[in-house]
């Protein structure tokens, strides 16, 4: 008899509990709705940015400094200065291609500034921002070799980074590429520089980066892609969209944008950079 | 949780192949770091001095580097000074000579095991340090250390994971493909599954062993 009532009050308590639970929880949520994203990080007290470490030119942690550096990283201390009045509240985590979606989603980053294509598929899992970079993708080659071209590389191993959509990209164009996909870009780069791979593949930008760390490589060939770059942000927080659109809309009126490409890419940035782009491949491209 | 299992389909032929190479590596190092394991294993309790000395070091410094660096080491090391091996027999060499420190360790505890008078006793008849071992004390020694064996073994078989890292194709690699497009949870609980076809049969077929080794020694 004892054991029953026991039972029956056990029951009632995990049932208060739960319902509790279950309002305070609508509660939060319809809280959340109302409180943008900028009090949210204000309060936290940081703005958490994912970007690259292994990107030279884009997002790049200088061995010599320790310090992370890049286009990329530039633009994410502009957008926090601007936003949140303290570029100090910019805490940069390292992605890669193959985590940095995850990241995102379950809200371990705010937005992902890291040489992202924007692909179709892409904009299924996260939001995309205006575009503000355009990528093409190249091949990087030790200087006086053969491979001149995709259709050189029948047969040939290209490294390149997993996660990414390059390895593919290049098997849509030349089916006898032999691809072979690394933990990152940096490390893609050494078996190439130790002989181990023939090429890497992915987009010009980050192999121009490569390039300048070693003078010994090129890169050659025609684009064969377009690789518009924007900044992924998680599908719940569209009012950090619209910040970083304005923001990015606001930079390259005012010249901001411009002085840093210059800065990182040594030249003016293109006047034509589209607003909105996805990835078009280019297979016809110089056979 | 949204199972997706279409990636099954469209890395099919990425998968068997991941799958064989997974297998072929893993036993191809098997055998290789058993017969490393039990050279190290005599040297280390051989009376030659420098031998001695040279097997504890190759315990000692295989035993605690991680795998990660010694493939690493292996694969941009050996290109750097200009020799270009396979990706398969980088993964061979890296996982042999990993497992061998451990198998070293557990084949020299179980010789310790067999009563030293059996050594006495067959050197004071006649056969040599090395006759001594093959006819008397390993195979002793072998049917001792089978458990633990085994489990370096299924380690062996999950390491072998490492090989994905050096962008070889192996059944994490494919399986890393896939989750770039598909749901990571469904692509990681098939990947788990594929390697559990090789490491369950492992263990039972060593359990068998060590069943009918079991009874031979009662007889």
């Amino acid at each position: 008899m004892k054991l029953k009532k026991w039972a029956i009050m056990a029951l009632s308590i995990v049932t208060a509990v739960s319902l509790a639970a279950c309002s305070s929880d609508k509660g939060a949520s319809t809280d959340a709705k109302g409180v943008g994203f900028k009090e949210k990080i204000e309060k936290r007290g940081k703005f958490i940015a994912g970007v690259k470490f292994d990107s030279n030119l884009f997002g790049f942690k200088d061995p010599a400094d320790q310090t992370v550096k890049g286009f990329e990283v530039d633009l994410m201390k502009e957008f926090t200065k601007r936003t949140f009045g303290d570029v100090n509240m910019l805490e940069l985590k390292e992605v890669t291609s193959k985590t940095r979606e995850k990241m995102l989603t379950s809200g371990e980053i705010d937005v992902i500034a890291a040489t992202m294509t924007i692909t179709p598929k892409r904009k299924e899992t996260a939001d995309f921002s205006r575009v503000y970079f355009l990528a093409g993708q190249a091949l990087l080659v030790k200087k006086g070799s053969p491979i001149k071209d995709v259709k050189d590389l029948n047969g040939k191993q290209v490294g390149t980074a997993k996660g990414a959509v390059s390895g593919k990209n290049l098997k849509a164009i030349n089916k006898d590429a032999v691809v072979k996909e690394y933990s990152n870009y940096a490390e893609a780069f050494q078996a190439l520089r130790g002989g181990i791979i023939d090429a890497v593949t992915t987009d010009d930008g980050i192999l121009a980066g490569m390039a300048k760390q070693d003078p010994n490589y090129e890169v050659v060939g025609n684009r064969f892609s377009k690789e518009p770059y924007g900044v992924a942000v998680d599908k719940k927080n569209k009012d950090l969209l619209e910040a970083m659109n304005k923001f990015l809309d606001d930079t390259i009126k005012d010249g901001t944008y411009n002085q840093l490409y210059k800065k990182w890419f040594g030249q003016d940035a293109p006047k034509d950079l589209p607003r909105d782009a996805v990835l078009e491949l280019q297979p016809g491209v110089d056979g | 949780m949204n199972w997706d299992f279409g990636f099954i389909q469209e890395y099919r032929t990425e998968f068997i192949d991941g799958f064989f190479l997974t297998l072929k590596v893993s036993l191809t190092a098997l055998i290789l770091s058993l017969i490393i394991g039990t050279i190290i294993a005599i040297f280390r309790i051989s009376s030659n001095k420098a031998l001695r000395a040279f097997g504890t070091s190759y315990v000692e410094f295989f035993r605690n580097t991680p795998l990660m660096v010694q493939v690493f080491f292996f694969y941009f090391g050996l290109a750097s000074i200009g020799y270009k091996l396979t990706d398969f027999w980088i993964g061979v060499l890296g996982l042999s000579i990993y497992t061998a420190a451990f198998i070293a360790e557990i084949i020299r505890a179980g010789i310790q095991t067999v009563p030293h008078g059996q050594t006495e006793a067959a050197r004071a008849s006649g056969l040599s340090f090395l006759q001594t071992m093959f006819h008397v004390v390993l195979p002793q020694a072998f049917k001792l250390v089978v458990p633990p064996m085994c489990n370096q073994f299924i380690n062996l078989v999950k390491n072998s994971s490492i090989l994905s890292v050096i962008a070889a194709q192996d059944i994490l690699y494919v399986g890393e493909q896939a989750i770039s497009e598909y749901d990571p949870f469904s692509v990681e609980l098939f990947v788990a599954a594929l390697y559990l076809i090789i490491t369950i049969p492992l263990s039972q077929g060593v359990n068998l062993l060590e069943r009918r080794w079991a009874k031979q020694g009662t007889r």
